[in-house]
């Protein structure tokens, strides 16, 4: 339907800014995690697996990784209880209100991350909102001290930040499924909690997984509430990163780093999406 | 006015014994808009009842009432004596058949035709053959590891049958289910429901807009109109005599002629005939197959109302012609004859008094 | 859709409890900063006690803060135009197009939507690094517009999925080309999703800290000005300007939501 000037026009500008600005840097990733730091604090460009022999020889990076893959999964986990049951409220239940507690969802994703995971600092601390409240309630005598600066922190604040993530696709897929499936269940005999388990959960199966993919690799990359929140026992993978990229001063390292999270993102997703495409129905 | 005096809604099949579902003074309101008004039916064992109707008759709603979807303001509803209405839908003995077929993506056609029997906890025995049984009866045994999506629309209308039918209901509901169908198929699966419902003696009750599909298919027809009941009789009955002046039009075609009667005489513009009627304004049905063409072949009958007409538009309906006539007095009437070569000019016309059906006034409802 | 009413059990009890917990969750932190915001010993303590206007007032005094305030429009709007300029054509292209390479190029314009935004920001810092390009807001810029491609094309590929194809091909049946349909007849259609699109960029870019973090030369952005005060000491002036964002932050997604919604009643495609 398009004559050849159209479709070069609309190909050729966004394909020749993503190569130079994606693809390229993508590809000096990969090739930085293949070099080293000179001791001149340069980048040498000689090509060695040095780096990812570190990685595997240095405990710290595969512990924290695994402990970066717990917390995520936990958000993961707490994202999906909090979010599909307000999903379904969402869908089935809300009625005319629908529109305005959908809205409700998406507030709170358009205010700055950033002063979210800062509004949590404040209620968390010992000198908190939190502590206080409960100190004035004499329910506590002392500060709980694993509030703040701990992976309980992080979990709960991610928690915070992804539930929306969650909640959306979970809607969505919700939202598709059509009404008169629900009353032929009910029609051949199955009570709502049957019609639950037999008709709509296998139905929004895409948009649960969707979100859990959301929720775990959001988490699993975040660096800033570990950085604000986690303490020295809640730093994640991608602090290391930063810091190797910051006063630790070894690029090739954190491009190595950088490279195997890229793979496992990429691989995370890939293996959601064949996972979906089982499980979609049309 | 005059009026008929047989009643219009024969709301009992079968006088004498036990209905199987009593509708009675059923109301709903949508908000402020009443769809339904004082519905009152009985349906009999084995029936086949059609509630016919346009779109916003009200007759999904009530079907939907009966099936549990909705619930009504007002009346009850009563089933072998006990009260339905009170129950929700998934402890009726009534199964639906839906108007998209609602057949679950997720499933395999052998599965969805199971699925009431899985939820009610029956052995894997029985349900394997009472599934195959009811596969067999819509000859869809070949489809039964398909999924919904991999099968025609014709098809799938099949399996919502067998999902429906395998749970042995008392009644069967049908929204319209032939509607998403092309005319072939459509009218194929018409004498397939016929004979299907025949073979598995239940009640069914059908919704459709189309009145040809009800008069083909049905024991019984119940028109709706705005949320009452037009009239109830079997499909000869209500063809040959309507009620009202909606239902001679609504169903199958016809002339409306309005006139007036005096001293036992029906005189309706230049037309007049002897009926056994009191005074006063009258509407009369006059079918259009009922308008014959005065030839010099035959004798004229002597009882006929005879009278001159003028042809206007000829219309080729492959069976039959639809004529359009003028009489005197601006007098317009449609008239249906068997196939013949163009008709032209003036033409000698008659019709029997007995064909002139006596219709009430149809009047706007608020 | 009606239950008939011998149908209330627990579970619907139970459900909006639940759906009220959950709101409670995510508006509390935002609701505690506001509050806050007024408070007289600031931050932390219970109850909030003194409410003051002091905290505003001490930050529309401070110069760093509306400084950076204005390197993040800049950049806002520059990152805009960057994504909005190659998001659409990308989207036409995916929606209609093929050409070698298709399957590859859709999955890394939307790779950066879900790869943690350091993992661009470093890559690109590479790529500067390499090029002996200096870091300042332009690098900022090229960071945030790349990054955000993905949300344009995402907007508007929706858009045109919904788009009544039959619009353009009777605008061609009628004599106008290619280029025509496409100025007078796809684009006024893609419009809501444009603008959504916009909006979105818009409100990302001014909250982004991952990709800026690695791209920053001498002038801050507001995220990374309030992120290097954090890191010194909390001062209640934060709550003071993370009230204002949030309010900024809902006038613009109210205002994208009623245009969707008023578009949705005029039957227009979103």
């Amino acid at each position: 339907m398009f004559s050849r000037a159209y479709r070069t026009a609309i190909t050729l500008p966004p394909m020749l800014w993503v190569v130079v600005f994606l693809l390229v840097p993508y590809a000096l990733l990969f090739c930085y995690s293949f070099w080293s730091v000179s001791p001149a604090q340069t980048i040498a460009h000689s090509w060695t697996l040095d780096n990812y022999r570190e990685l595997l020889r240095v405990n710290v990076y595969l512990q924290t990784l695994f402990r970066s893959m717990w917390i995520a999964a936990r958000v993961m986990i707490f994202s999906l209880l909090l979010g599909y049951p307000l999903a379904y409220y969402l869908s089935f239940h809300a009625g005319k209100r629908k529109d305005l507690f959908y809205q409700l969802v998406i507030i709170p994703l358009w205010v700055s991350y950033l002063v979210r995971a800062y509004a949590w600092k404040t209620i968390l601390g010992s000198d908190g909102v939190l502590n206080t409240l409960l100190q004035y309630l004499h329910l506590t005598k002392h500060p709980l001290e694993f509030l703040l600066y701990s992976p309980f922190a992080v979990v709960l604040t991610l928690t915070h930040i992804y539930t929306p993530f969650a909640v959306l696709p979970i809607y969505a897929a919700l939202e598709h499924i059509p009404r008169n499936l629900v009353e032929a269940s009910h029609d051949l005999g199955a009570p709502p909690l049957q019609t639950f388990w037999r008709v709509i959960l296998p139905l929004s199966i895409p948009g649960v997984l969707a979100g859990a993919t959301f929720a775990f690799v959001l988490s699993l990359g975040d660096f800033l509430a570990p950085l604000l929140l986690g303490g020295p026992s809640g730093i994640m993978i991608s602090n290391i990163v930063v810091s190797l990229f910051g006063a630790a001063y070894n690029w090739p390292l954190g491009a190595a780093i950088s490279l195997c999270m890229l793979f496992l993102v990429v691989g995370l997703l890939f293996l959601s999406e064949s996972v979906e495409k089982k499980w979609s129905f049309r | 006015m005059a009026t008929t005096t047989e009643p219009a809604i024969a709301r009992s099949a079968k006088p004498g014994t036990e209905p199987l579902l009593t509708i009675r003074n059923v109301a709903k309101s949508f908000g402020k808009n009443p769809v339904l008004r004082d519905i009152s039916l009985e349906i009999a064992e084995g029936e086949f009842l059609t509630i016919l109707g346009e779109s916003g008759s009200g007759k999904t709603t009530l079907l939907r009432i009966i099936a549990g979807f909705e619930s009504a303001n007002s009346g009850e509803i009563l089933m072998e004596g006990e009260r339905l209405d009170l129950l929700p839908p998934y402890r009726r003995r009534v199964n639906t058949v839906f108007q998209h077929y609602a057949l679950f993506p997720h499933l395999t056609v052998e599965e969805n035709v199971g699925y009431g029997l899985r939820v009610a906890k029956a052995s894997k025995d029985e349900i394997a053959t009472r599934v195959s049984e009811a596969l067999a009866m819509v000859k869809m045994t070949a489809f039964a590891s398909s999924k919904p999506a991999k099968i025609s629309g014709g098809q799938q209308q099949r399996v919502a049958l067998a999902r429906a039918l395998v749970n042995r209901p008392r009644l069967l509901l049908l929204d319209e289910p032939l509607s998403a169908l092309d005319a072939n198929l459509r009218r194929q699966m018409q004498v397939e429901l016929k004979s299907l419902q025949r073979e598995v003696g239940i009640s069914f009750v059908f919704v459709t807009h189309d009145q040809e599909e009800a008069m083909v298919m049905s024991d019984r027809i119940a028109l709706l109109r705005m949320g009452e009941l037009e009239q109830v009789a079997s499909p000869r009955e209500i063809y040959s005599h309507p009620a009202t002046a909606y239902t001679a039009q609504f169903i199958g075609h016809t002339n409306l002629l309005r006139g007036e009667i005096k001293a036992g005489i029906a005189r309706c513009k230049s037309l007049s005939w002897r009926v056994g009627l009191p005074e006063g304004q009258a509407l009369f049905s006059l079918r259009p197959e009922n308008i014959r063409i005065v030839n010099s072949e035959r004798a004229p009958d002597v009882n006929a109302v005879s009278f001159p007409g003028r042809i206007q538009h000829q219309a080729f309906h492959g069976a039959t012609e639809l004529l359009q006539i003028i009489c005197d007095d601006q007098l317009a009437l449609s008239v249906r004859t068997a196939t013949r070569e163009n008709w032209q000019g003036e033409l000698r016309l008659e019709f029997l008094p007995s064909d002139a059906v006596l219709v009430r006034e149809s009047p706007e409802r608020g | 859709m009606e239950l008939p009413m011998s149908d209330a059990r627990s579970t619907s009890r139970w459900l909006p409890g639940h759906a009220v917990a959950v709101f409670t969750f995510l508006y509390l932190p935002i609701v505690t900063l506001i509050v806050y915001s007024f408070n007289g010993p600031g931050v932390g303590g219970f109850p909030p006690r003194n409410l003051t206007l002091d905290w505003y007032r001490m930050l529309f005094a401070d110069d760093a803060i509306w400084e950076s305030v204005l390197n993040s429009l800049t950049v806002a709007f520059a990152a805009m135009a960057i994504s909005l300029t190659f998001g659409i054509p990308a989207a036409l292209a995916l929606d209609r197009a093929n050409f070698p390479g298709k399957a590859l190029f859709r999955r890394l314009v939307l790779l950066p939507l879900i790869l943690p935004g350091i993992i661009t920001g470093l890559s690109l810092s590479m790529l500067f690094h390499e090029a002996n390009v200096k870091l300042s807001l332009l690098t900022i810029v090229l960071g945030h517009g790349t990054a955000l491609i993905s949300v344009a094309t995402t907007e508007v590929f929706a858009g045109l999925q919904k788009l009544d194809r039959t619009q353009e091909e009777a605008s061609l049946d009628l004599g106008a080309n290619y280029w025509q349909t496409f100025w007078r007849v796809t684009i006024p259609n893609l419009r809501l999703s444009i603008i959504g699109a916009a909006l979105l960029i818009f409100t990302l870019s001014m909250d982004e800290i991952a990709v800026s973090f690695f791209l920053i030369g001498r002038d801050n952005t507001l995220p990374l000005e309030i992120w290097g005060r954090l890191r010194r000491g909390i001062t209640p002036e934060i709550n003071a300007i993370s009230t204002i964002i949030f309010v900024f932050s809902l006038v613009a997604i109210v205002s994208w939501y009623r245009l969707r919604m008023n578009a949705a009643k005029r039957g227009i495609a979103a």
